[in-house]
Parts: C-alpha cells; sequence; structure tokens
C-alpha cells in the first residue's frame, strides 16, 4: 500500500474494530479465560473421548452395580454397572452435537430475517417483525415440547425444534443492530458506488454487526445446550442407551438418595459447561462494549 | 405512547395470540399417532366402545368442525374434559394454578431480596474482589439447570440432613381452602402447622426456581447501577457532600430501579416456564407437573387448555409490566 493515498477508500470511514483491538481485552479478561478454557476442554472431550475414557460407556457389569467412587471406578458405577466417569466423558458430544447445530441454524434463519427487515424497513419490514412479534409472545418452549411429543424423540427433531424457537430472537437481535447501521455513511457510500441490496447487506453490513451477532451467539449456544438438557430430562430429546446428560439425571434420579453419584457427576459436567459458555458471553459482551 | 394506546394494541395481540395458539395447538395435538379414544377406553376395549367414546368426545367429525366447537367453548371458558383426569380442564388448572403463582412469586421475591442487594454492592465496587464474586454467582445462576440444582438440594437437604420436605406442597391436610395458596391460606386462617409446613416444602422448589433469576437481577441491578453512576445528578450530589449511603440509595438506586422493572417482570414470564422443571423434579402440583404429565398421556384437552392458559398469562404479564414501566418512568409518560 502507497504511504499517501490521494483519497481515502470508503472502508475507512467505516468504524470497523481490527482482529487484534478485540483481542487484546478479550485476553485480559478472566471470565473470557476461564470460559474458553473449559468450553475447549469439554469440545476436545466430545471428539476424543474414544481415545480416553477408561472403560467402553456401555459395557455391563452386574457384579459391580451402584458401587461408590473408587480407585477402579472414580466416579462410581450405575445401576447397570457402568463406569460413570467413562459415561460423563463420553456423554458430552451429543450435547455438544445437538446444541451448534440447532445454534447455528438458527442464527442463519434469524440473521437473514434480521438483516432484510432492518434493511428493507417499509412493508416487509411490518409484516415479518409482527410475525415476529407474535411468535415471542407464545410460550414458544412449551409449543416445543409439544411438538416433540407428536414428532416423537430424536436429534434432528431436538435440533430443528431449538432452532426454530432461536430464529425469531435472533432476527429481533439483528434487525436492532442493522437499523444503528443502514444509516451510517458507509452505507450510503455503497449505495453511491452501485452497489447491490444483497452486496450492502451480506459484505458491508453483516461484518460490521459481528460484535452483537458474537455475543448472541454464545448466548443461545448457552441456552441450546440448556434446552437440549432439559429436553433429554423430559425424555423427548435423545434417547437410551446414549449417555447424554440430562437423559442420565433423568434416569439416575430414581437412585439419587442411594448411588447420588450416577446424578451429580453428570449433572456437574453440564453445569460446568453451560457456565463455561455464559462465561465466553460474557467476556465477549465487555470487550464489545469497551 | 399514551397509555390507552399501548393497553388497545396489546389486548388486540393478546387476541391474536390465544387464536394462533389455540389454533396450533389444536393442529398438532391432532397430529399425534396414538389415538385417545383407544387410550380412555383401555387397551382390551372392543371396537365398539372404542366407535363410542371416539363419538363421544367428537373425534368422528372433520377436524374443521372440531377445532370450530373448540373455540366456541373456549369463547365460553370451556377447555374440555381432560381425558386424564376426567375433569374439566378448567378445575384442574384453576386447582393448580396457584400452587405455581405461589411458587414462581416466592422465587422471584427470593431473587430479588438477594439480587437487588448484590447488584448494588457489584456495581459500587466494580471489578473489585467483591464484583468479581457477584458476577461469577450470577454467571453460575443463570446458567444452573433447575433440575440439576434441584437435584442437589433434595440430596443435601432432605436426604442426608433431613430439614427440607423433598416433594410436595404440604404435610397432612391443606389448609381451609381461600385463595388457594397454602402459605397464605394457613396465615389468614391461623393454622400455624400448616403455615410451617407450606414454607419449608416451598423452601426448596423456590431456592431453585430463584436462583437462576438471581443471576439475572444481580447482573441487571449492576449494570443499571454503572449507567446511572456516571450521570450529572450523582456528580453532583457528590459535590454537594451528600454521604455514600445517601447518594446511592436514594439518588442512584431509585433511577437503576425503573429499567429493571422490565427485566424483572419480563423474568417472571420466565419463571412461569422454569415452574416446569422444578415442579417435575419436586413432585410440585403445579401447572407444570400437569402439563408434563398431560403430554405423557396425550391428553389434548389438557395440553390446550394449559398452552392457552400459559400464553394469555404471559401476554398479560408483559403488559402489565410495561404499564408498571411507563408509570414509573415520567420522561416516557410525558411522551404520551
Amino acid at each position: 500500500m502507497s504511504v499517501a493515498e490521494p483519497l481515502a477508500p470508503v472502508e475507512e470511514t467505516v468504524p470497523r474494530r481490527r482482529a487484534g483491538e478485540l483481542l487484546r481485552p478479550l485476553l485480559r479478561s478472566p471470565t473470557f479465560l476461564v470460559g474458553s478454557a473449559i468450553l475447549a476442554f469439554w469440545v476436545l472431550d466430545a471428539i476424543f473421548w474414544p481415545a480416553i475414557v477408561p472403560q467402553d460407556p456401555q459395557a455391563l457389569n452386574v457384579a459391580q452395580t451402584l458401587k461408590p467412587p473408587s480407585p477402579a471406578h472414580w466416579f462410581g458405577t450405575d445401576d447397570l454397572g457402568r463406569d460413570v466417569l467413562s459415561r460423563t466423558l463420553a456423554g458430552a458430544s451429543s450435547t455438544l452435537t445437538v446444541a451448534p447445530a440447532a445454534t447455528a441454524l438458527g442464527l442463519l434463519g434469524g440473521t437473514l430475517l434480521g438483516l432484510v427487515t432492518g434493511y428493507f424497513r417499509g412493508l416487509v419490514d411490518d409484516i415479518i417483525m409482527r410475525a415476529v412479534d407474535s411468535l415471542l409472545a407464545f410460550p414458544l418452549i412449551v409449543i416445543a415440547v409439544l411438538v416433540l411429543a407428536v414428532l416423537g424423540p430424536s436429534v434432528i427433531n431436538v435440533i430443528l425444534v431449538i432452532a426454530f424457537v432461536f430464529t425469531p430472537i435472533v432476527a429481533r437481535t439483528v434487525r436492532s443492530a442493522v437499523l444503528g447501521e443502514r444509516e451510517r455513511e458507509y452505507v450510503s457510500a455503497a449505495k453511491l458506488l452501485g452497489k447491490s441490496s444483497a452486496a450492502i447487506m451480506f459484505g458491508e453490513i453483516l461484518p460490521n454487526i459481528t460484535g452483537p451477532l458474537a455475543v448472541e451467539v454464545t448466548i443461545r449456544l448457552g441456552y441450546a445446550i440448556f434446552t437440549s438438557a432439559t429436553l433429554s430430562f423430559l425424555s423427548l430429546g435423545i434417547q437410551q442407551p446414549s449417555p447424554d446428560w440430562g437423559l442420565t439425571i433423568s434416569l439416575g434420579r430414581a437412585f439419587l438418595q442411594l448411588a447420588p453419584w450416577i446424578v451429580l457427576f453428570p449433572a456437574a459436567a453440564l453445569a460446568t459447561l453451560i457456565i463455561a459458555v455464559n462465561l465466553v458471553a460474557d467476556g465477549l459482551r465487555q470487550a464489545f462494549e469497551e | 405512547m399514551s397509555f390507552a394506546n399501548v393497553v388497545r394494541r396489546r389486548l388486540i395481540l393478546l387476541v391474536f395470540v390465544v387464536f394462533g395458539v389455540s389454533l396450533v395447538t389444536f393442529a398438532i395435538s391432532h397430529m399425534i399417532p396414538g389415538d385417545p379414544a383407544r387410550m380412555m377406553a383401555g387397551e382390551r376395549a372392543s371396537n365398539e366402545v372404542v366407535a363410542h367414546m371416539r363419538a363421544v368426545l367428537g373425534l368422528d367429525k372433520p377436524l374443521a368442525v372440531q377445532y370450530l366447537a373448540y373455540l366456541r367453548h373456549l369463547a365460553q371458558g370451556d377447555l374440555g374434559i381432560s381425558i386424564l383426569t376426567q375433569r374439566p380442564v378448567l378445575d384442574d388448572l384453576v386447582l393448580f394454578f396457584p400452587a405455581t403463582i405461589e411458587l414462581a412469586v416466592a422465587a422471584l421475591l427470593f431473587a430479588i431480596l438477594l439480587g437487588v442487594p448484590l447488584g448494588v454492592l457489584s456495581a459500587i465496587a466494580k471489578d473489585r474482589a467483591v464484583d468479581q464474586v457477584t458476577r461469577t454467582l450470577s454467571v453460575t445462576g443463570i446458567s444452573t439447570p433447575a433440575f440439576w440444582l434441584g437435584l442437589l438440594l433434595i440430596y443435601l437437604f432432605y436426604g442426608r440432613l433431613g430439614i427440607f420436605p423433598g416433594s410436595g406442597r404440604i404435610d397432612g391436610p391443606p389448609p381451609l381452602h381461600l385463595t388457594g395458596f397454602y402459605t397464605l391460606d394457613a396465615a389468614l386462617t391461623g393454622n400455624w402447622p400448616a403455615l410451617a409446613s407450606a414454607l419449608a416444602h416451598l423452601f426448596l422448589p423456590a431456592l431453585t426456581l430463584g436462583f437462576v433469576h438471581l443471576g439475572i437481577v444481580t447482573r441487571q441491578i449492576r449494570s443499571a447501577m454503572l449507567e446511572v453512576l456516571q450521570e450529572d445528578y450523582v456528580r453532583t450530589a457528590k459535590a454537594s457532600g451528600l454521604s455514600r449511603a445517601q447518594i446511592v440509595l436514594d439518588h442512584a438506586l431509585r433511577n437503576a430501579l425503573i429499567p429493571s422493572v422490565t427485566m424483572i417482570g419480563l423474568a417472571f414470564g420466565d419463571l412461569l416456564y422454569g415452574a416446569v422443571l422444578t415442579e417435575t423434579v419436586f413432585a410440585w402440583p403445579g401447572m407444570g407437573n400437569y402439563v408434563v404429565q398431560s403430554i405423557a398421556a396425550l391428553d389434548f384437552p389438557a395440553i390446550m387448555g394449559f398452552t392457552v392458559v400459559a400464553s394469555t398469562a404471559y401476554v398479560l404479564v408483559n403488559l402489565a409490566v410495561d404499564l408498571t414501566y411507563m408509570f414509573l418512568d415520567p420522561q416516557i409518560r410525558a411522551v404520551g
């Protein structure tokens, strides 16, 4: 790039944050670092659990049922003699498949709706946002539960239902961010240059709302994990014999007083995962606010 | 926008929501693969009995006719007969609704009474140890699934220590029915043993449900306080030599509470949903427990009744919150 530019390029009027500028406050934020570390642990575990589990998470052992934690079974064994540590480690993968997939789908739908309504305004905006407002007035979770009861529990159905619930919420966040951006100079400049609406929406506005989007994504991811575990707990989600945490907690409740380790270890795992995601969200929010 | 305008728009929205919810739940519940007539008549009933049952339930008529009949009844406050309990759905909901409201109010009180002081403390001591601890606590609260905290509390306080009951609303007969809120009814009739039992039963579920909202309230109050503490009038108050406590409580907190009303009010709507899980964990006989059992039994009249009542309550709570907010904030009122 030449030192003396005769005309400032359009991009320079954009208050776009450089990646480094964002990274610095993030790397100084203890909440973000702790959250990322825990999250990284569970993501790695979800991928590589077959290599690290001490025993086969599905292996039954009738001689070793309901055994408390011991050197042989660090987290004890369940009612079928399965190793709770192995099942806890293996249980991350179902949650970490369903939640990110649902979040990504909801994000895609919500971003499209939010961009289109916020950018075009007018009648399209009125119609879609009225629909979104009415959707938000619905007890969506109740409807989600009802839909799953009808469609039958399956991983795909859980993903679709959560994504559907998220779409209007994301749409509203994106729309309000777009409303703030569309009046800025860089958008008028792009219009003057004759760029198409699609190019402006996706090429100009979208990169400038990554801040609120990133925060929204992490918050939604936390809710998705929460919701998928809840649905499993209500036996509307992932089915047996998966070592899924929500499912294990639901089935293990019967043994709560007799063998609390069956429930408490997967429950603690689930809690640390959700806390980690929310810590990351908190760190991101603070970094973008600064 | 004026009060009347807001109320009018919301009431129109309410009509749409109730209509939409009834349509959606009706459509969904009629896609269910199971046959409710067969379920009611029993596995071994003859085909004639099942056919008769289907006619009694009106399930043999075209769907549109069934839906119109449902809407007509709905307009008269008739939500149908529950297949599971064999009682009018409205009666069931009237029976279970106070239990849920009692739980949600107790949870909200817990969240506010603890969350407001914590949020203020956290804002005054921004970035210091107190703030870090409070923020971690609120993130933990927001992240805690009700069933995990609930099960942990049941295990500890009921199983190990035996100081709190782990399920139900009361031991022994409930107090004389006045409002349906056991704590209130017991207090009004001076039935102290019942009051003690009702409070003991309420404690763990309210703590479980309230903990999530403790995080939300704390975070909201903290950020509202931080904003208010930057304002000119706070600086003026400082300069005029008022004590720190006076500034924080009289000037800052009062103004920080206004925007928080919306957040906390909306949280009340969520509390009603959160109650579904908490009630399941604690076998609390409320609406959440009722709907979970209804779904398991494919009891459509009950499911639809619950959905319609819950969404109406949700819209009304939101309306009440908005009106309170307009009432509290003179700036918004003046614009109208």
